[in-house]
């Protein structure tokens, strides 16, 4: 029997439309808009001002603090202004907005094909390198991945985990990385693991990649300490706990992080980023993201640089279908719905959905009929029903003895419920007010 | 860009699951039953279905519609549910007028009264059965044979239930090999050729729907699976402790509302527990009052009293039962 996650877990219709489009190239937009703040933590701090002439690979804005990322031009051109720009996640943020003129790489950047094996810096080179080139977790959580390979004192990693298991319905780029570019990814896994110091790595597949599951398979023999683990396909498997929960059969404790169990997980797509990142030279400016929906004439993965508009990757693909409702940036579970289509794509882009009406549009909430489905589904063993109905009644000390700050917002139990009661929705609200309380206790 | 387009948080997509398609799954799942009970009891069986059914409608409607003032909700299905159950649970030569007091005390007092559906801690049907077991004994315990589309609806021939027999005949101090001797066997009770309410006899039929509504993910095997184990466990032990004065696990599983209670009837998702392991609790409960009641309890049956009062702790249960959090072992 294949392994999976040991609590809860949906199965949605896969619908993954574009596992067989190979990776294209978008073309270069004519101006990038590129956010300064496009991790989780501190916003990187503009080092470019209006005039400046910048190249592709560049830094532009530098990490504010241990937990930021650099930001590198995408483009080469001249910086047109700084502004206030809406992004991704509906907010205006601060971005360097670039006119661009040409395509001029800085001259240190490896361009070739050329695969290069030979891993010749130490633990802190990498380390260094994977910080200068502005690197986070391409999974869609962003967050800085020099971070999680800086060991706290005290503690050891015994793992690492590649997160290869997309559960995300739609999304294909992950999958495309690994048909199309698995050496680097096995290299970019080597460099992870000397960083990290360990000399194991798992590389958990769900079963619905059987094509990727046999590459990699064979392409790992290759390479000593690298195994790959085929899961079943089960919801949300991507997320950090469940997959260390399928792979390695250990539960990461309630409030604390994997290294707890000694393990470290990143992204496929940031193996590759880090392969790209020491081995040639190439900061984090573009990445892969899948452009996808029912109605779209040709559901795809492009190769982007970060800062084109949401508009050109769906002109490539065939233009804005009519029946549009929503556009979701990521996959349906836990992407987030775009405002409009000038939002500019980032580090975290993993792909782009447009959903027609009778897809997406929510029923009308009804009386709970108390069938359980949400609890049954729940991945964290938490209590759905009644997560909501505390933080209706603003009951936040029941709340968080009810573990509210377990909940990974895998919206398992919104996407089941039968009487379409919209639970997330509420969880979401008792965990920033729970969230508060927490902190200004300390 | 011209079209407007939704913005809101994710998920932002659905299973399609809705509370329409588990009732009428469970609904689909009580038809073999159903079809079985005409077989076994006739028109009776019929009458007592349409007016049952009919009447938890016009009652859901009507409440709702004029006293309560909201929108009618009788399109979820679940009145149709209540309906069949009740039905289920009631002598196929019933007089009408009972059968309406019946549906009036289990939609209205069993239901509408605490909200409507989603909010009622018994279970409607019931509760409408045992007010009319308490109020009208006689009628209520007169069990027409069951002799097909001969079955009279006006005029039957009555006789007991497996479990009445027993009951009485132990009372009058039989021994119970005898009065076992006088019941129909194993295989013809699992087929449901016995005396009885409409939907209790056919224990083949109630397993077919069982299995539907696991194989559609409607239920969780928790609930029947605890009662049935726990009531063929604790009878099993009282029968090798004296096999002389208590009947076996296999009697007591395929008698009396056992299977129909197991099946459809504590597994109502309204007034069941929300954790699998707070349903593990409910069912053993369930089935250890159901033999105390049977074996000790003045009541030849006692399943819809198991269950009711099971129901009532499902408050406490849920609060006090939690699922296993992960990462909750480690700490």
């Amino acid at each position: 029997m294949l392994k999976t996650f040991s609590i809860g877990g949906i199965h949605p219709e896969e619908n993954k439309l574009s596992a067989q489009s190979a990776i294209q190239e978008l073309p270069i937009p004519q101006i990038a808009t590129i956010p300064i703040a496009q991790h989780i933590g501190a916003p990187a701090k503009a080092i470019v001002k209006k005039g400046d002439v910048v190249k592709v690979g560049q830094v532009i804005a530098q990490a504010s603090g241990f937990v930021s990322a650099n930001i590198h031009s995408s483009v080469s051109g001249t910086v047109f202004k700084l502004d206030e720009v809406m992004d991704g996640t509906g907010f205006r943020r601060t971005s360097i907005i670039i006119n661009v003129e040409g395509d001029e790489w800085l001259e240190h950047i490896d361009r070739s094909e050329d695969l290069v094996t030979e891993i010749t810096h130490t633990k802190e080179e990498i380390i260094k390198r994977v910080s200068d080139a502005g690197i986070v977790g391409l999974g869609g959580a962003t967050f800085p991945a020099h971070v999680k390979l800086s060991v706290p004192p005290g503690k050891t990693a015994e793992v690492l985990i590649i997160n290869a298991v997309e559960c995300e319905p739609y999304l294909t780029s992950d999958h495309r990385v690994m048909l199309e570019k698995a050496d680097e990814v096995m290299v970019g896994t080597e460099i992870l693991m000397k960083a990290l110091g360990v000399n194991r790595a798992i590389i958990g597949i769900e079963n619905n990649k059987p094509d990727a599951i046999a590459h990699m398979t064979q392409v790992a023999t290759k390479y000593t300490g690298i195994e790959v683990c085929p899961l079943k396909t089960q919801y949300p498997q991507g997320g950090e706990k469940q997959l260390i929960s399928a792979t390695m059969n250990r539960e990461v404790p309630s409030g604390a992080l994997p290294i707890e169990v000694g393990a470290v997980v990143q992204n496929v797509g940031t193996a590759f980023a880090v392969y790209e990142a020491v081995q040639k030279n190439k900061p984090l400016f573009e990445r892969i993201a899948t452009i996808t929906g029912k109605s779209l004439k040709n559901p795809s993965n492009w190769k982007f640089r970060v800062g084109t508009p949401v508009s050109d990757i769906i002109e490539a693909a065939g233009g804005l279908p009519e029946d549009t409702a929503k556009i979701v940036g990521g996959g349906p579970m836990m992407g987030k719905a775009l405002v409009s289509l000038d939002v500019p794509l980032t580090k975290g882009s993993s792909g782009l959905l447009l959903l027609a009406q009778e897809e997406t549009a929510r029923k009308a909430t009804k009386a709970c009929i108390r069938c359980g489905k949400c609890v049954s589904v729940c991945p964290m063993g938490l209590e759905p029903y009644l997560l909501m109905v505390l933080a209706d009644k603003k009951e936040y000390e029941r709340l968080e003895k009810d573990a509210i700050m377990d909940c990974i917002e895998c919206g398992s139990c919104s996407f089941t419920c039968p009487a379409t009661r919209p639970l997330l929705d509420y969880i979401r609200l008792g965990k920033g007010k729970v969230g508060q309380i927490m902190r200004s206790r300390k | 860009m011209n079209t407007k387009v939704l913005v809101a948080p994710s998920p932002h997509i659905h299973s399609g699951d809705s509370i329409q398609k588990n009732m009428y799954g469970v609904v689909f799942a009580m038809l073999p039953a159903l079809l079985l009970s005409f077989f076994y009891f006739g028109m009776g069986a019929f009458i007592v279905t349409l007016t049952a059914v009919a009447s938890c409608y016009l009652f859901e409607f009507s409440i709702q519609k004029y006293l309560l003032k909201v929108e009618p909700s009788i399109k979820d299905g679940s009145a149709l549910i209540t309906g069949i159950l009740l039905a289920f649970n009631m002598p196929a030569n019933l007089p009408i007028w009972i059968i309406i007091i019946g549906a009036l005390v289990a939609i209205g007092i069993g239901k509408l009264t605490f909200g409507g559906l989603g909010n009622n801690i018994f279970n409607p049907a019931l509760v409408g059965r045992v007010f009319l077991l308490i109020s009208f004994p006689v009628q209520m315990t007169s069990w027409p044979k069951a002799l097909g589309f001969e079955t009279s609806y006006f005029d039957a021939e009555t006789g007991a239930t497996p479990l009445a027999i027993i009951k009485e005949g132990l009372n009058k101090g039989d021994s119970l090999t005898d009065l076992l001797a006088k019941l129909p066997s194993n295989v013809d009770m699992f087929l449901g050729n016995m005396g009885g309410s409409l939907g209790e006899v056919a224990g083949a039929a109630l397993i077919l729907g069982l299995i539907y509504m696991l194989f559609k993910k409607i239920i969780t095997w928790h609930i029947p699976v605890s009662i049935i184990a726990t009531v063929a466990i604790f009878s099993g032990i009282l029968n090798l402790s004296n096999p002389e004065a208590y009947a076996g696990p296999a009697f007591h599983i395929l008698t009396g509302g056992l299977l129909l209670g197991a099946i459809f009837m504590a597994t109502d998702y309204v007034t069941s527990p929300m954790s699998n392991k707070g349903m593990i609790i409910y069912g053993i409960g369930i089935g250890i009052l159901t033999v105390v009641i049977r074996v000790f309890g003045a009541y030849p049956e006692g399943v819809s009293f198991a269950i009711l009062i099971m129901n009532g702790f499902v408050p406490l249960i849920n609060v006090s039962v939690k699922p296993k959090r992960f990462g909750e072992k480690r700490k």
